[in-house]
């Protein structure tokens, strides 16, 4: 395919759209579902932060009252066997369920660049290591390990953020890894490097840039698998300490109630699954966006 | 042409050791290079013709042997001592696109070349890519564009301009037509020509096409299995053809004929190129050589002067 | 020409999908193949001289649509046939040979299966037959101790020997028509002298049509009956192959032919053509070819250029074919 050289447009504005995040874009955008995932996770997020302030009622308020109450105007999603208001506890469980999935992300994901980027890029002994240390990664359990680093830290955020992503890194790092291998035995590294270019410059200009796109999916495919995992702990109890609302703690309370008071079920799962389900078209969208079929 | 010499390379050898056993890329290739001639270096796919390229430059370490660049043994050098040579020493890729990170536009990557060795202010640097997409015949819009926009023709253009951002001395171009279209080509060549003319550079052309190496260059090798089996300046190499593996190569050219009689016959030579990671005893062509004796089939036949600057490695040459 | 033609194709038209835009690919392309002729369809990469066979006999991409047209191959119009009544021609009636055997080979099939496969889904022979005929084909094709090779995989042959069993299977139920689409452009020179040796040979056994698209002039003038040459998804000029090496009437030809480099050129001046071929997007009304032609004038412009003959069986889409032939340029 060739440039039309008389374009009218300014050249600078058309090598705007015409650069690849803005390809991306546009085609991110023609997927609705992807779309209605990417609105949903930013109302999500916006709870989250502004969770506390909105919540009718504190997550420490029990309404002796109204203990087992059904959805009403006091009560839009029901209270649970303790009086606690379900809605509330939805809106501060949104904000450590975040806290906790974002923060287990960035840590896995920093370990992961870390250690992937070191196999890559000094190959040998190192690498053979670090490769190893990824398998046996991947033969154990994951969540099995997180049981585990939760008995030694402690509960809390903290620890939760640490079990669950100490044990993922191996996934960022196996990903980052074969990119950097691929890349670095590729022409486009050695014209950089036949330019004079310090491995320095060619990881920042060069190498990163097109690694990019594949480490923002791989991000976001990593966030919902580690919302599940910090909802896991806590349904079997190694999560955050009731009364510290979390989904875990509110489906593991329904499930044992399912028959007399399902609502206790419906709007926690409810909430949780319209999540887990909008971060994963988001992550399919930018698997989309970034790596089209066929497409560079 | 000033007979000043830039580049020597001495019993130049690379062995590559792949899932334990060595490959012999290239074996004791040697040869001179004059300012502002043209080197050729012609050889089927496996003959270590781009490996050979690639060693010059230092972007793989020789095994064995020598590279002088105007006086200076750079075969020890480290990659930081070659970083300021890089600015004399370039290369031109065959496939371009692959060459050039796919989300820089045009004129970031050119001017990335000047970046990287701190050259100009951002001005002097825009106007220089200005001037050299002007110099290789693209309009300057084209600095807008990413790689993926542009034709082949065009990539390769900006591959040249990218180049010659440094002001080189040496170029080596490593099969810069081989994947574009015969009206193409002949413009690319064209402007290679030219090129080198008014900037007074020195090529080292790697190609697979024989005729557009003797159209290009000076002096001519012909790469079999990592080896020159034959070494001469080009008018000699194309009318005096001596080693049968450079008239099998002539020959395997199919030439539009001028009328329906003198078409070719369809003359194969029989077998394939052997595996590089276990070269034939002897002379490494005589499996598929017509000429062949026993004495080839036994003793490595050594490269020797048959004329002026003419060498051949076969027994049997004369 | 003194044959029934074998394939016919009649005012062919077929269309890309890119993006928001339509790339007409082939525009009206209409030629035939006689029984036992070997064509070559010349052009440069998007000429659409791949596409015109492919879609002929159901090979199209996802994103393309034939238009208009048709492609009758002894007598059936093949764009009317189900796949299913296509894959029963092709591989049967029509071989093909790809530019990339390993694309197109199974990776993970033995090659004597996938030879003894290309028969066994016609039921051109029985299971006992096919494997005979399997090595007899690995024998005819060259390649050397068949019974042993016939249980290697792919990946365990050369370039050269992977287009030798692309071969094989193309040719294991003896197919009319062959067509070979760039079969020795990503060979070595040596090899691509072998598989066209080969090609001829079995052309002259079997006594069958062969289309061969290519972009090598010395491929197609050493190798071929008639020439065809394609420029922007239209036919520029047709002629036997003497006539086409004595004339050119098409200034693209001519340009072409300037273009190529031979053995022997050192002092020759280089003629490129300027520009570069364009993508086309809309329906051409115009000669294709103008805006690169020395010779363009206001009518080529403004008027598309009907393929005309100009001599016997030299046909031509150019207004000023006369003057071309006159050698103006």
């Amino acid at each position: 395919m060739a440039i039309a050289v008389s374009q009218p447009q300014a050249p600078a504005r058309r090598a705007r759209r015409n650069s690849p995040m803005y390809r991306a874009w546009q085609r991110y955008r023609k997927n609705w579902f992807a779309v209605a995932g990417l609105i949903w996770v930013i109302i999500f997020f916006i709870i989250g932060i502004i969770g506390p302030w909105i919540a009718p009622y504190s997550y420490t308020y029990a309404d002796f009252l109204h203990m087992h109450s059904g959805p009403s105007w006091q009560h839009w999603f029901g209270t649970d066997t303790v009086g606690y208001d379900v809605f509330s506890q939805i809106l501060y469980s949104i904000r450590y369920a975040l806290e906790i999935a974002l923060g287990a992300t960035c840590v896995s994901f920093l370990i992961g660049v870390i250690l992937g980027l070191w196999a890559g890029l000094a190959g040998g002994l190192i690498d053979i290591i670090v490769m190893r240390a990824v398998d046996f990664m991947f033969a154990l359990p994951s969540f099995f390990f997180a049981l585990i680093l939760m008995v030694l830290l402690g509960k809390g955020i903290f620890p939760m953020i640490l079990a669950i992503g100490v044990p993922g890194w191996a996934g960022y790092a196996r990903l980052i890894r074969s990119l950097v291998l691929a890349m670095r035995n590729g022409e486009m590294v050695e014209a950089a490097r036949a330019l004079g270019a310090s491995q320095w410059h060619i990881a920042r200009k060069y190498m990163f840039p097109n690694v990019m796109g594949s480490m923002v999916v791989s991000l976001a495919f990593g966030i919902p698998y580690d919302l599940t995992a910090q909802a896991g702990l806590s349904i079997v109890g190694m999560g955050l300490n009731p009364p510290m609302p979390s989904f875990g703690n509110m489906l593991a309370q329904a499930g044992a109630n399912i028959l007399g008071f399902p609502w206790l079920l419906y709007f926690p799962a409810g909430v949780f699954a319209i999540t887990l389900l909008s971060f994963l078209f988001v992550a399919d969208g930018l698997q989309e966006a970034f790596n089209p079929k066929g497409g560079v | 042409m000033s007979s000043e010499v830039l580049l020597e390379v001495h019993e130049v050898s690379k062995r590559f050791r792949v899932q334990g056993r060595d490959l012999h890329a290239v074996e004791k290739v040697s040869f001179q290079l004059q300012r502002g001639q043209t080197f050729g270096l012609v050889g089927e796919s496996g003959s270590g013709k781009s490996t050979l390229g690639r060693l010059v430059l230092k972007l793989l370490e020789a095994t064995e042997g020598r590279i002088v660049y105007q006086g200076k043994d750079i075969t020890r050098f480290t990659q930081k001592q070659m970083r300021p040579l890089r600015q004399e020493m370039q290369i031109i890729f065959q496939d371009p696109m692959a060459s050039m990170s796919p989300r820089m536009t045009i004129g970031m990557a050119i001017e990335d070349a000047m970046i990287i060795h701190r050259i100009g202010t951002k001005e002097e640097r825009q106007k220089r890519v200005d001037e050299l997409l002007e110099r290789v015949g693209l309009p300057r819009e084209v600095k807008w564009a990413y790689p993926h926009e542009l034709s082949g023709g065009q990539l390769q253009r900006v591959g040249i301009a990218r180049a010659l951002s440094l002001r080189p001395k040496l170029v080596i171009c490593d099969e810069p037509i081989s994947a574009l279209d015969v009206s193409i080509q002949v413009q690319v060549i064209q402007l290679l020509r030219e090129l080198q003319q008014d900037y007074d550079l020195t090529y080292i052309f790697i190609s697979h096409n024989l005729a557009v190496v003797e159209y290009l260059s000076d002096v001519v090798a012909v790469l079999y299995l990592g080896e020159v089996v034959e070494q001469a300046p080009a008018e000699e190499l194309f009318s005096r053809p001596t080693h049968p593996y450079t008239q099998v190569l002539i020959q395997s050219i199919l030439k539009m004929p001028r009328s329906l009689e003198e078409r070719q016959v369809l003359t194969p030579i029989q077998g394939e190129i052997p595996s590089p990671f276990d070269p034939p005893k002897g002379c490494p062509f005589h499996p598929r050589c017509p000429m062949a004796v026993d004495r080839c089939r036994t003793t490595k036949p050594e490269r020797r002067l048959i004329g002026p600057n003419h060498a051949v490695a076969c027994h049997l040459a004369t | 020409m003194v044959s029934q033609p074998l394939l016919s194709i009649e005012d062919l038209r077929v269309e890309f999908d890119r993006g928001e835009d339509t790339v007409y690919a082939v525009n009206g392309v209409s030629f035939s193949i006689a029984e036992g002729e070997t064509l070559g369809i010349v052009g440069e990469s998007g000429s659409g001289k791949s596409v015109t066979l492919m879609s002929a006999i159901g090979l199209i991409r996802e994103n393309g649509r034939i238009r208009s047209g048709r492609a009758l191959f002894q007598g059936t119009d093949l764009l009317k046939l189900s796949e299913r009544q296509l894959e029963d021609i092709r591989g049967r009636e029509i071989g093909v040979v790809f530019q990339d055997p390993m694309t197109s080979l199974n990776p993970v099939m033995r090659i004597g299966d996938q030879i003894m496969e290309a028969m066994l889904a016609h039921h051109f022979c029985s299971h006992r037959e096919a494997f005979e005929r399997t090595l007899q084909l690995l024998h005819e094709m060259g390649i050397p101790e068949p019974r042993a090779r016939f249980r290697n995989y792919p990946h365990e042959f050369s370039g050269g020997m992977r287009q030798r069993i692309m071969m094989a299977i193309a040719l294991a139920c003896e197919p009319q028509l062959l067509i070979a689409d760039e079969p020795t452009t990503a060979l070595d020179v040596t090899v691509q002298m072998q598989i066209l040796a080969l090609l001829e040979e079995q052309r002259r056994k079997r006594n069958m049509a062969v289309a061969i698209i290519t972009h090598d002039f010395g491929v197609a003038t050493n190798f071929c009956d008639r020439i065809i040459v394609l420029y922007a998804g239209q036919i520029m000029e047709v002629a036997d192959t003497g006539a086409f090496i004595r004339e050119s009437a098409h200034p693209y030809t001519v340009g072409l032919k300037h273009s190529i480099i031979e053995i022997g050129h050192r002092a020759k001046p280089l003629k490129p053509i300027p520009g570069m071929a364009p993508t086309v997007t809309e329906m051409p009304r115009s000669c294709s070819f103008a805006p690169r032609c020395p010779l363009a004038t206001e009518r080529c412009r403004n008027e598309l250029p009907q393929l005309r003959e100009i001599g016997p069986g030299h046909w031509v889409a150019c207004h000023r074919a006369e003057e071309v032939l006159a050698d103006v340029i």
